[in-house]
């Protein structure tokens, strides 16, 4: 096991060490300052305002444009993609012939792409076209993670800003995060994985006559250029529908530890970013070291628990101990070449954060290691969380924080100098409990009628119920990774998912919520922004609450871990826990 | 109303622009310098034995018999085109049965050529099913009691044999990420080289 912490040490120190240099470069994005790579995109992004017809020196935006701006811009991509979903039949870079899939299930990927969900009730390789993987899905990978990271930057406006309206124009924040953040840094990852042996083509699949003379057909396609955004942008929507756990996504240890990266680089630079544009480092690194202390905590949980064993590997008899040569612990459903912790580590990472790409089963996770992507969910993505919506929904629990901290000291709550009033409060409880109650009622419904019971692969058992309440958790919070037993869409073969083509039920009702508790809280956030923008700044007294120290980050992980545990503690007993403390087998 | 109009237009001439730039100008631009600069890796990583083509290097395959190093268990078969987990419970008394069969299949094939051979030292990895079904690698532990069957039915030293192991090993990526493993496919192309089957 020591290896394996080297491991993990060595992630958290390449981690901390980016932080810095990539938060500065968002906040001259966020700032419309001069990056680098302006000399050679500036004329591009020019280009692109005349081109959209927008003037964003004069065009500073309200709250309520903002919002306007964002929500016509995602409607009208949704229609768009689900018209490339419909249209599979007469698309070009289709070598398999793929026809388009039934119409719920359309709505329901179209829903989990344009909210940066990539729940994946479809299976890309043997339903999608190369085309609509990269003109519908991989331009979703783009979008939808450039509006998070919008919302983000117009709710620190809100902040900073001293009685303005404005908080940012919103085509200009989309152009210059796409232009300067993620199509660059895509690019270079892209190619770096595809030396290293992710595949980047348009060929026909491959048919292999084996070396005992059998016949293997590999599937292909344009994986690179999807894999690297799809990490970058918190997406987690893979080419194939094993995800990361696919050799052509993934092949070595050190693109694993590279993807990983990939995936919390932003969201973890975000706080560095904030503590700039805020004018204190300090308030970064302390929202910062509240989700670092989950984070370590749960990356340590699962490893331990995976490197014990399951209870049905040790009843059949198999010795889970590591010894020269064998990892041991719990292979089942792992990949050699990550081995327990390159696998414990990346499931902490994908669950934290919003993506939800996969490098193994998560249904095949130990009872108590089950219970770390679970709660890391219902702390409501908040430990770094999506690119933007991680910090975006922090926020809402740092005034939150505020708010119960000056209640207990007896103070008016004030925040960077603001104070919190009741609008903003009324907002901020909206938006934090918005999400879970989404949650707890989608995953009533799908648990109590037989609706719902229809999607399980594992039965009427702890493991069942941890397939439905995770699959509302994942879509709610816009996650996307799965127990994958529990399923909207059967594959030709796949195990559990017999002659179940098309469960409307599970594909519409995960569609809705998505949307639904995407939007409603971008809203609540940009109404929080707004009416942050408008107030005065007063000067910090004696008796104001600092926000920047240890007692601060204690109060902020006491506030968030109490949502959580409250809001979703009695679920998760009954699901993964019951697993992992009764160790009986069903 | 006049700005949610503006906003429609706008909408729909960046709807356009960046499907065409994100969506067919990047992937694009990207296959061709992978074409051009990776080829081989770009296409799959594909191995040859005699000039054939018999796979990929990436891309785990069955093997059955006797004379082969075995892949792990997988829940697709080691299919290329259509994947899916295997969703074995942590619970699952299935799983339990499953692993029992494999534990006492695993056992009865090695302990003939290697009679020290018991339950407990059968490596996790032998008898459980990878996360992609073509996990092409098996670890060190697993190849070192197989090479014992091999070295019997190909007639080779063991000595030889776990240097063929020891060959195709791929340690842990820059010494420390990952874990080593053994590439099943490459592994059993250099026994046929080097040990042909008639």
């Amino acid at each position: 096991m020591l290896q394996g912490y080297v491991q993990l040490a060595i992630f958290f120190a390449v981690l901390v060490a980016l932080i810095k240099p990539v938060g500065i470069h968002i906040a001259r994005v966020f700032g419309n300052e001069r990056v680098f790579l302006t000399p050679v995109l500036g004329p591009i992004e020019r280009g692109a305002y005349r081109l959209l017809r927008v003037r964003p020196e004069q065009e500073g935006q309200d709250w309520k444009a903002y919002a306007r701006s964002l929500i016509v811009f995602s409607l009208l991509f949704w229609i768009a993609l689900y018209l490339v979903l419909r249209t599979q039949g007469i698309q070009p870079f289709n070598p398999e012939g793929f026809h388009s899939g039934p119409w719920d299930l359309s709505f329901n990927t179209t829903s989990s792409f344009i909210t940066n969900t990539n729940w994946q009730f479809y299976g890309g390789e043997t339903t999608l076209t190369y085309f609509a993987q990269m003109a519908g899905l991989a331009v979703q990978n783009f979008v939808s993670a450039a509006v998070g990271i919008a919302v983000v930057a117009a709710l620190i406006r809100g902040i900073v800003a001293r009685s303005s309206k404005e908080i940012g124009n919103f085509w200009q924040d989309v152009i210059r995060i796409l232009l300067y953040v993620l199509l660059p840094i895509s690019a270079l990852g892209a190619l770096f994985l595809v030396s290293q042996g992710v595949i980047q083509n348009l060929s026909d699949p491959s048919v292999i006559h084996t070396l005992t003379g059998g016949t293997q057909v590999l599937a292909q396609g344009p994986v690179a250029s999807q894999e690297a955004i799809k990490e970058l942008g918190t997406n987690g929507g893979g080419f194939f529908n094993v995800n990361s756990a696919y050799p052509f996504e993934n092949p070595t240890g050190l693109t694993n530890f590279f993807e990983m990266l990939l995936i919390l680089v932003i969201p973890a630079s975000l706080t560095y970013t904030y503590g700039r544009m805020v004018g204190s480092q300090r308030q970064g690194w302390a929202i910062f070291s509240a989700m670092f202390v989950l984070f370590v905590v749960g990356v340590v949980v699962v490893y331990m628990a995976e490197q014990h064993g399951s209870p049905a590997q040790h009843a059949a008899g198999l010795h889970t101990h590591a010894f020269s040569g064998s990892t041991g612990g719990n292979m089942e459903g792992k990949e050699q070449r990550f081995g327990i912790a390159g696998s414990s580590l990346w499931t902490a990472v994908t669950t934290v954060t919003s993506c939800g790409a996969v490098n193994a089963a998560f249904e095949s996770l130990t009872g108590i290691g089950g219970t770390v992507p679970f709660s890391n969910l219902g702390f409501s993505e908040v430990i770094f969380g999506g690119v933007g919506t991680g910090l975006y929904s922090m926020l809402l629990y740092v005034i939150l924080a505020v708010f119960i901290g000056g209640l207990m000291v007896g103070r008016t709550p004030e925040y960077l100098g603001k104070k919190i009033q009741a609008r903003e409060i009324k907002l901020v409880a909206l938006g934090v409990l918005f999400t879970p109650l989404a949650v707890l009622l989608s995953a009533g419904a799908a648990s109590a009628t037989r609706l719902g019971t229809r999607s399980l692969y594992a039965g009427i058992n702890p493991s069942g119920f941890s397939e439905t309440l995770y699959a509302y958790l994942s879509q709610a919070n816009n996650n996307g990774s799965t127990w994958a037993g529990y399923t909207g869409f059967i594959q030709p073969h796949a195990p559990g998912n017999v002659g179940a083509y098309g469960i409307t039920f599970a594909n519409l009702l995960g569609g809705g919520i998505m949307v639904t508790a995407r939007f409603a809280p971008i809203l609540f956030v940009l109404a929080v922004a707004g009416a942050l923008a408008g107030k005065s700044v007063s000067p910090a007294g004696l008796g104001t609450m600092r926000t920047d120290n240890p007692t601060f980050v204690f109060l902020l992980i006491g506030v968030v871990i109490l949502v959580g545990a409250l809001t979703f503690f009695p679920a998760i007993l009954l699901g993964p826990v019951a697993n992992g403390l009764s160790g009986r087998l069903f | 109303m006049a700005g949610l109009r503006r906003d429609l237009l706008t909408s729909v001439i960046a709807v356009v622009a960046m499907t065409i730039v994100l969506g067919l100008a990047y992937p694009l631009v990207i296959t061709g310098i992978a074409q051009v600069v990776f080829p081989g890796s770009a296409n799959g990583s594909k191995v040859s034995y005699h000039c054939h083509v018999v796979g990929s290097k990436l891309i785990g395959q069955e093997f059955t018999g006797k004379a082969y190093f075995h892949s792990r268990p997988s829940a697709t078969g080691y299919s290329g085109n259509v994947t899916y987990f295997g969703n074995g419970g942590p619970n699952s008394a299935a799983v339990r049965e499953e692993i029992r069969e494999e534990l006492a299949s695993y056992v009865k094939l090695n302990k003939p050529y290697d009679r020290s051979l018991s339950r407990e030292d059968v490596p996790v990895d032998a008898v459980t099913q990878s996360a992609s079904g073509v996990d092409p690698q098996i670890s060190e532990a697993n190849a070192q009691i197989q090479a014992h069957r091999i070295a019997a039915v190909r007639h080779l030293p063991l000595s030889k044999v776990e240097d063929l192991i020891a060959a195709h090993t791929e340690g842990r990526s820059l010494g420390v990420l990952g874990e080593p493993g053994v590439n099943v496919l490459e592994l059993n192309i250099a026994l046929d080289e080097a040990a042909p089957l008639r």
